[in-house]
């Protein structure tokens, strides 16, 4: 059985028909075109899916497409504005946060569920934010050093 | 192949459609049965969901919270006053598990998960369920012990008293990855104190038996003693002789059994 599906997507409103059982990662991915989140392992254990909705972290690959319905979606492609990217996408640039890069959209993602809810986050507070994301390449210390870095910058900005 | 998806506005219909049809499951917060899903899980053909209100309510001004069967741990977090419920909600998953997983669907979480479950079996709580026959209550302990059972009933609600002193409860989730990470073992404890000695102690374990249980053996071990080296020392040498541990990719049995008690001291002496 299909199911009508609208939604938010970074700020546009979009519609998309959803199969019976679908989850909002095969949405936004095959139907949305919005490739941006990563299928990892489809079981929630390696966060490359991360995505927001309503502001809040959560696993695209686990969450049932037509439970997104009416709820705002915010993907790593939403994190830009325009060609400006966002301070936590040029931390990473700058401190080489990434390697294969498969598990940044939803580092990134991650890290700005973090930076939304506490501006000034603390090492420990970073570490437990990006606990749900696998990386293999990095051994994370760039990631953290990069969000800190975003923080300051962020900061900074807002003088 | 599509799943058919009936979504309820009461857990009452939530409930009357899986006593109905044998291959319908219920998703809650969908970290365990969306699992199921994407492996392409052929044992069931309809979802049941439910928004009706009252599945992720939180009644926490009184002595007896009531949490909803589809609270999840960020709601938990999110709460002034489920504060000694922190650590046990922090210890589930990372962040965007936390969004998601429920304090429900954590009573079906297979061995080496349901760290929420144990804590509510030291809370001794009762679990609230809907069949199409109407509603119910059971013991935790109870519901755990047959939750494999078929057909599931619905649990819509969880209820317990509020520990009258929070420094009474007392939970450790020891892991070999951090701050994330499978539990090795779970221990979860309401050791309430009179004139100085333990008085009514609940003791609950995870990852030691293939399911949360409580372990009597610890709680008798307790009783009547100071939470002092010499006072816990009993229920130390108890705690190996508890359960049955798995031995899985985490850790063997042997370990497991071995380091139960040493978890369990640090705890009640609340060393770090």
């Amino acid at each position: 059985m299909t199911r009508a599906v609208r939604l938010e997507l970074n700020g546009v409103e979009v519609a998309a028909v959803a199969e019976g059982g679908e989850n909002l990662l095969t949405l936004l991915r095959e139907r949305l075109g919005d490739t941006s989140p990563k299928a990892g392992c489809l079981q929630g254990t390696c966060g490359a899916c991360t995505v927001l909705v309503d502001g809040e972290p959560v696993l695209a690959c686990l969450m049932l497409a037509e439970a997104a319905d009416g709820k705002r979606v915010t993907t790593v492609r939403g994190l830009a504005d325009g060609p400006r990217l966002h301070p936590l996408q040029e931390a990473f640039m700058d401190g080489f946060a990434a390697q294969c890069g498969f598990c940044t959209p939803g580092m990134l993602v991650a890290a700005k569920a973090l930076l939304d809810r506490e501006p000034r986050p603390t090492r420990e507070q970073v570490i437990e934010a990006i606990a749900g994301n696998v990386c293999r390449c990095t051994g994370y210390t760039p990631i953290v050093e990069a969000v800190l870095e975003a923080a300051r910058r962020m900061a900074g900005r807002r003088g | 192949m599509p799943l058919e998806v009936r979504t309820t506005a009461t857990l009452a219909e939530a409930a009357s459609l899986l006593q109905a049809d044998r291959s319908a499951r219920f998703l809650a917060g969908g970290t365990l049965l969306m699992r199921a899903v994407n492996e392409g899980d052929v044992s069931f053909s309809t979802i049941v969901r439910t928004t009706d209100p009252a599945f992720a309510r939180i009644r926490a001004a009184g002595g007896r919270i009531e949490l909803g069967a589809g609270v999840t741990m960020a709601q938990i977090l999110a709460s002034r006053e489920l504060a000694f419920l922190h650590p046990v909600a922090r210890a589930v998953g990372g962040p965007a598990v936390r969004t998601m997983a429920t304090v429900g669907g954590n009573l079906f979480a297979a061995h080496p998960y349901g760290d929420f479950a144990a804590a509510l079996l030291a809370l001794d709580a009762r679990v609230q369920l809907a069949s199409g026959f109407g509603a119910r209550e059971v013991a935790l302990d109870e519901f755990l012990a047959s939750r494999d059972r078929t057909p599931r009933p619905l649990v819509t609600a969880l209820s317990f008293e509020r520990p009258s002193d929070p420094a009474a409860f007392r939970f450790r989730k020891m892991t070999r990855t951090h701050p994330k990470g499978a539990a090795v073992v779970t221990i979860a404890a309401h050791v309430p104190t009179s004139g100085g000695r333990v008085s009514g102690a609940r003791v609950a374990l995870g990852a030691m038996a293939g399911r949360p249980i409580r372990a009597r053996g610890i709680e008798r071990a307790l009783e009547g003693r100071p939470l002092t080296a010499e006072g816990v020392a009993p229920a130390v040498a108890a705690a190996a002789r508890e359960g049955d541990p798995p031995t899985d990719a985490l850790a063997s049995s042997w370990y497991r059994r071995r380091v139960v008690g040493v978890v369990l001291r640090r705890l009640l002496l609340g060393e770090p």
